[in-house]
């Protein structure tokens, strides 16, 4: 039963708080009405969802025409979409799976949302791929289904579709990681639940949680094994997207530094846009004494080093396409930093490289707005980052009279703001029925990582009581209720007093 | 007359733990224990069976993995072995480098669902299924362990319960 915690680590949950407060805290954004701030977001979310959905349905009923691509440049917006949500999402499994193998207890507060953010970001990134299938009604002929057009497969030598398993595989793990976890959580909001309305659907929701002892124990296996998965998994997926170019045979595209270069990435960007929700959230929903900056500064930290590997793999690869000798490869490399898509690779560079530096001064990664700014900062770069790789190794390919530049139309913005405004629709919506903190698992760290018990352990030392003697009902008199139990039927008078 | 079973509620999971080593050192027979979170040590101590579950995953991913195998061998070898782009698919050997990623993600794919609908059958979770938990503040900060009185003295039991820092105790109905 030791709590205890090495003082050197700074306190998780803020304040004086019992379990009771916990449960009501983040109960509260559920029970409570929406604010005005919620309803002018969400409504600018949902317009902007709904442009987009114009958009799309213009670009499937009248062509991928409706785009800015061209004969040179076949992928440009749609991918660069596409890979900018995949490595958004790759956040949320970090937070839920890795943290949860090297046993971090700042995870707890945050996994939950980022495991949303997830699940939410995939969506948007499986929008691109099939939109861009033309006729997205025949999207399920990537599955390999028998079907009347003979021994016609798919071809399992293609990356795209070993993308359509690593993503769907991700996208439905993800998924039911954050289902299972979320048990405990439905359990206590339908128990707490007022209004009948409110507690049937929290108890469909809930699957009939009752909490005993095995179930505790099966929980914690499943949560600790889908983590195991999960791992390996999430650095798959990226692996894989990044299999995408990797296999080809574009100069600027065939590197074999690609996989964990996509993956650091990935994480970067991830970590930042949890950064960019949570900032937001913990104001709004008023949970700061959950989300501190103690997990600020944290995730400021992992932005640091993931933002100072994909410096390195810029690095490496532009040494590398001098090394070769290939002169393609050279001159790929060449025009992405001098060429006329020179303002786009600085921005990559400024965003991806430069800006994370500042968080080495504990000031400025402490500080709640700094933090925001970079955030925002990361993720524009990290989009310029896929596009970069993407359109710059197209644009002038081996036939100079091909070279071509890209602009976007307005379907191509449009599609992009859209998936933008559905991932903060489906975030918001999350954000007023879910549960938003896993606060079963925050009641599970109270005791090593709370302000109070801290407090109490640098008091009276480590082995401190952390516990003071709870008020006690007084006790009934057993045999006089069995016996009423038995002549009536009624316990209602329980609360006798025992002589 | 059947013996009676006891509700006896904590606030504490300090409490509830020495609590439950006081009841064991009493032989007092703790039928079940309801928690709002996972407490460590608890299962150890209640002597509740180590879960099997992590290995029904690994089964699970045997699984995945040999029907990726099966299938990709069908469709690219067997049914219509093709030379796409100078990758002879003519053995599963030769092709198998194509075939590690799918294989990799169908191993988890099975190993992860069927682990986690195991899961939901062994403990009963499914929607529309009733709770259990015979008191909604299980789920908020109250601990309820079910004693079983047996042959002892009903109020003896309840009595020393109490003194283990019980906030309330009642008969289980």
């Amino acid at each position: 039963m030791s709590h205890y915690e090495a003082p050197i680590r700074k306190p998780l949950v803020t304040g004086e708080k019992s379990y009771h407060d916990i449960s009501v805290e983040i109960a509260r954004p559920v029970e409570g009405k929406a604010n005005k701030s919620w309803w002018i977001v969400f409504s600018i979310s949902l317009i902007a969802f709904l442009w987009g959905l114009g958009c799309i349905v213009y670009t499937v009923s009248t062509g991928i025409g409706t785009w800015g691509l061209n004969k040179t440049i076949g992928w440009a917006w749609d991918i660069t979409n596409f890979v900018w949500w995949v490595g958004i999402g790759h956040a949320g499994t970090l937070i839920s799976a890795v943290l949860l193998l090297f046993r971090q207890k700042w995870r707890m507060a945050i996994n939950r949302s980022a495991e949303a953010m997830t699940i939410f970001s995939v969506v948007q990134a499986g929008l691109f791929p099939i939109i861009h299938m033309g006729r997205p009604w025949l999207a399920y002929w990537v599955l390999p289904i028998p079907n009347p057009y003979g021994s016609l497969w798919v071809n399992f030598n293609s990356p795209l579709l070993w993308d359509v398993f690593a993503i769907s595989t991700y996208l439905s793990v993800s998924l039911v990681f954050w289902r299972t976890g979320l048990l405990p959580d439905f359990a206590m909001l339908r128990d707490r639940a007022v209004k009948p309305f409110q507690k049937h659907i929290y108890g469909i929701l809930s699957f009939g949680w009752s909490g005993r002892v095995k179930d505790w124990q099966r929980f914690e296996e499943v949560s600790l094994v889908l983590a195991g998965l999960a791992t390996p998994l999430v650095l798959s997926v990226h692996t894989i997207v990044s299999f995408d170019f990797a296999t080809s045979v574009i100069p600027g595209w065939h590197t074999t530094i690609f996989p964990p270069y996509f993956v650091a990435g990935a994480i970067f960007s991830g970590f930042a846009m949890v950064n960019t929700l949570l900032i937001i959230m913990r104001k709004v929903v008023s949970l700061e004494d959950y989300i501190t900056v103690q997990h600020i500064e944290l995730m400021n930290i992992v932005i640091m080093i993931t933002g100072s590997i994909v410096g390195v793999a810029y690095i490496t690869e532009l040494f590398m396409a001098w090394y070769s000798g290939v002169e393609y490869e050279q001159y790929a490399f060449l025009n992405r930093a001098t060429g006329p898509y020179a303002w786009a690779y600085w921005a990559m560079m400024t965003c991806n490289v430069f800006s994370p530096q500042f968080m080495w001064f504990p000031k400025l990664r402490r500080s709640i707005m700094f933090s925001f700014i970079i955030s925002i900062v990361v993720n524009i770069g990290m989009w310029f980052e896929r596009f970069v790789i993407i359109v710059t190794s197209l644009h002038r390919d081996f036939m100079p009279s091909a070279w071509t530049m890209f602009s976007p139309t307005f379907v191509d913005i449009g599609i992009y703001i859209g998936t933008i405004g559905f991932f903060f629709v489906l975030f918001l919506l999350y954000a007023r029925t879910f549960p938003v903190i896993a606060q079963a698992e925050v009641k599970s760290i109270m005791k090593s990582s709370g302000e109070q018990y801290k407090k109490i352990r640098e008091e009276q030392g480590d082995d401190a009581k952390l516990y003071k003697m709870p008020e006690q009902k007084p006790l009934p008199d057993f045999n006089k209720l069995i016996a009423e139990a038995n002549s009536t039927d009624d316990t209602s008078d329980k609360n006798t007093k025992t002589d | 007359m059947a013996s009676k079973v006891l509700n006896v509620f904590y606030t504490d999971d300090d409490i509830l733990m020495e609590a439950i080593k006081k009841a064991q050192s009493k032989n007092y027979q703790i039928e079940e224990v309801f928690c709002p979170f996972p407490v460590h040590g608890l299962d150890k101590l209640l002597k509740v069976k180590h879960t099997r579950l992590a290995i029904t995953s690994f089964l699970y991913g045997l699984v995945g993995i040999t029907v990726a195998l099966t299938m990709m061998n069908f469709i690219m070898i067997v049914d219509w072995p093709q030379n796409i782009g100078g990758k002879p698919s003519f053995s599963l050997i030769e092709n198998l480098p194509s075939f590690i990623p799918t294989a990799f993600e169908m191993t988890v794919f099975f190993a992860a669902h069927l682990m986690v609908i195991t899961f939901y059958m062994r403990s009963k979770l499914w929607p529309f299924k009733k709770a259990e938990n015979p008191d909604p503040r299980t789920t908020d900060d109250h601990f309820l362990m079910q004693v079983n009185v047996g042959n002892n003295d009903i109020q003896e039991v309840a009595e020393f319960l109490h003194s283990t820092g019980a906030v309330e105790i009642d008969l289980k109905k």
